[in-house]
């Protein structure tokens, strides 16, 4: 039972094989652009890798790269098993190639499926790692003395100035970890030996926050220190003030940075996948179809083009025997090259 | 004598008319390629204009805006004679309207030029344009409430962040204003009191800058107030600390920054000045050796091609003169009181013998 039989006269035959000639060219460029974006992506995840703790997000723009390169690879084979099927006696040579190109070429497409699912499925995975990386950046801010931790404050600094953003959930996190490097505290002041004994690490904790939290919005000069004491400044209610620092937190800020970055790629990559799907389907035809030419006389026939020979629960069994010969074959082979040996010493006559 | 002959066969001809045709397609690319320069550099000026004052800095966008489009039209133009200067009866079309066409884009050229040397020049204009405007940004800093001036505050935070600088030439230029608004002053304070009245107009000035100057380089939290009290902060030394804060002032960021952006616009402008003369030459050639074959009749035969006819001195002089008698065209001749005829001496030919015929007797 053959699957989704198509009839191919000559013409429609070679309007086919036109028609796929010149679609494979605008996938290839499809596919350099799916390439592109994967780098573009791959490059914004390393700029902020310091504040992320797994890479694992990293599997998206590496799919997309791959797949991009290997179907540039694909249309530049199918536009030339094209551009020889209009020839009937230069087509069988690809006769052999064809049917392995095909399973490579749908795995392959439908990796770019994979990373568009991914793109959805690793968001969680995505956050947890900001949130770690944050945490971390944040409690090693003061470590501007620690080598392999110097840049911390710099990278937090410059994060939270370009996102707009402040602390991890917000900026009560900066409340509860000590950001200002014990160098520059003095020991003999009433003030730091309270604050230092008030909690159970010896650690200097205050109410304030670094400047990078500063909203330039804010319509009077920024309030740093003290944010939850209204009666050290004049004029100010600390439950009421919204634009004296930003409200965002980092790891929300950069979370939709990334998923408003997928959102872009997402149908760009899709139209990719459909493009790629439907030049495989016509390239299949299309073969199909050129395999009743073959042979024949009158190139000029009908035929008639498929996708599956027979129904696929058929096709599968015809496979997994084919393989089991291949497998057997393989094995044979192994044998015969263990017995050599011993058999024609059982063979030989007797010489006496 | 013609000035830089060049002699021109059909084929040559042929190909130099195509090769223009060509060029002049991609000077219509350059022309847009101004024309977006001028976009460019009108909107970065804008960006900034709360911190520019008044100046003449817009004339260099608008010049490059409307040489970009006078050059599109020119070159398209350009374009279709040279298409047609191919075949020599098309040619005849576009004769009377090439030398005027010629002399036209000559002037444009120039116009490109003093485009490209306007970008170059503008250094005195820019410095002082910004030495004004960032003085009275930072002096309204604080005026958060006053409709139009109430974004200068965000405008000077973010323009600090962004180009790493503090203050006009650096940030002591916020010690001398009040950059903290009154709405946000305990006035029943001894210590406010005591500053504002320590200085003659009773502003509130402190050693202290806003948060937009703290560097992110620095290792230490970022020390915004009381800068130059070395006892406020531990282990501190105002003098030595270079970190702290930036050192940059804002004009000398913002002049580098517009400097750099002049200069890549005016060497791009120069080059298509260069493209543009190159492609004036070829059909100034193109025209002359069209009209050599004119006048000799044989559209296949060999021309030469020149850019003026005559040495420079005796264009020059022939041109003045035509001027003149331009100018004379509707002057009388008073020496002969109006007659023309006058004076002059008698010119006929009486045939052979130059002998006047005798007058004929009159009818009675």
């Amino acid at each position: 039972m053959v699957l989704l039989k198509i009839k191919f006269p000559f013409q429609k035959r070679v309007r086919l094989a036109q028609g796929l000639w010149l679609l494979s060219w605008v996938a290839m460029f499809s596919g350099a652009i799916t390439f592109a974006m994967g780098v573009f992506l791959k490059t914004e995840l390393h700029r902020r890798s310091e504040v992320m703790h797994s890479m694992d997000i990293h599997i998206v723009p590496n799919l997309l790269m791959a797949v991009g390169l290997a179907s540039v690879g694909i249309n530049i084979c199918a536009g030339k098993v094209c551009q020889d099927s209009l020839d009937p006696t230069r087509f069988p040579r690809w006769k052999m190639f064809l049917p392995p190109f095909f399973c490579f070429s749908v795995f392959l497409t439908s990796l770019l499926l994979v990373a568009m699912i991914l793109s959805f499925a690793l968001q969680p995975s995505l956050e947890e790692s900001l949130k770690i990386g944050l945490k971390n950046g944040i409690r090693f801010y003061k470590d501007t003395d620690t080598p392999g931790r110097c840049f911390q404050k710099e990278t937090i600094d410059r994060l939270q100035i370009e996102f707009q953003c402040c602390g991890n959930t917000n900026y009560r996190d900066w409340f509860e970890v000590q950001w200002i490097s014990s160098r520059y505290l003095d020991f003999t002041s009433k003030e730091v030996k309270d604050r230092v004994r008030s909690n159970v690490d010896g650690r200097y904790l205050l109410d304030g926050v670094p400047f990078s939290c500063c909203n330039p919005a804010s319509p009077r000069p920024c309030i740093q220190y003290s944010l939850l004491d209204n009666s050290a400044h004049y004029n100010y209610e600390y439950q009421s003030e919204e634009l004296n620092l930003y409200n965002r937190g980092c790891r929300q800020a950069l979370v939709s940075y990334y998923m408003g970055l997928m959102n872009t790629i997402g149908p760009c990559v899709l139209f990719d996948f459909l493009l790629q799907m439907t030049i495989l389907v016509s390239l299949r035809y299309l073969q199909t179809a050129m395999e009743g030419v073959i042979g024949q006389e009158n190139v000029e026939i009908e035929t008639e083009g498929y996708i599956l020979e027979k129904g696929v629960k058929e096709t599968l069994l015809e496979t997994k025997e084919k393989m089991k010969k291949l497998l057997q074959f393989a094995r044979v082979g192994d044998a015969s090259a263990v017995t050599p040996d011993t058999e024609p010493e059982a063979d030989k006559p007797a010489t006496a | 004598m013609a000035v830089l002959p060049i002699k021109f066969t059909k084929t040559k001809r042929d190909k130099l008319a195509q090769v223009l045709w060509v060029l002049n397609w991609i000077s219509v690319v350059t022309g847009i390629i101004l024309f977006s320069l001028g976009i460019f550099l009108k909107v970065e000026i804008n960006k900034r204009q709360d911190l520019m004052a008044e100046s003449q800095l817009q004339s260099v966008p608008n010049m490059l805006i409307a040489v970009g489009l006078i050059a599109c039209l020119i070159n398209f133009l350009g374009g279709k004679i040279c298409y047609d200067c191919v075949d020599t009866n098309k040619f005849l079309r576009w004769k009377l309207v090439m030398l005027p066409y010629i002399i036209c884009t000559f002037f444009f050229t120039l116009s490109v030029l003093v485009g490209a040397l306007m970008c170059y020049s503008m250094h005195g204009q820019l410095e002082e344009a910004l030495t004004l405007g960032l003085r009275d940004a930072m002096r309204h800093y604080k005026d958060t409430d006053t409709p139009g001036r109430c974004f200068l505050k965000r405008t000077v935070d973010l323009l600090q962040i962004q180009f790493q600088c503090c203050g006009n030439e650096g940030y002591r230029d916020w010690f001398q204003i009040q950059w903290v608004s009154n709405r946000y002053l305990d006035m029943s304070q001894r210590e406010v009191v005591d500053r504002l009245r320590s200085n003659v107009e009773g502003k509130y000035l402190m050693d202290g800058v806003p948060f937009s100057c703290c560097s992110v380089n620095s290792p230490r939290p970022c020390i915004q107030h009381q800068i130059t009290n070395n006892s406020a902060h531990f282990n501190y030394d105002f003098q030595t600390e270079e970190l702290n804060l930036w050192t940059r002032g804002c004009r000398q960021a913002l002049r580098d920054y517009y400097t750099n952006i002049m200069h890549s616009v005016g060497l791009t402008v120069l080059i298509i000045w260069l493209f543009e003369l190159s492609v004036l030459t070829g059909v100034r050639y193109l025209q002359t050796s069209l009209e050599n074959v004119l006048r000799q009749g044989d559209p296949e035969c060999e021309s030469d091609g020149w850019l003026l006819e005559n040495s420079f001195v005796e264009t020059a002089r022939s041109n003045l003169n035509i001027i003149k008698h331009l100018g004379k065209f509707n002057q009388i001749n008073i020496s002969s009181n109006g007659d023309p005829n006058l004076d002059k001496p008698p010119t006929a030919h009486y045939g052979p013998d130059n002998v006047p015929p005798k007058p004929l007797p009159m009818a009675s």
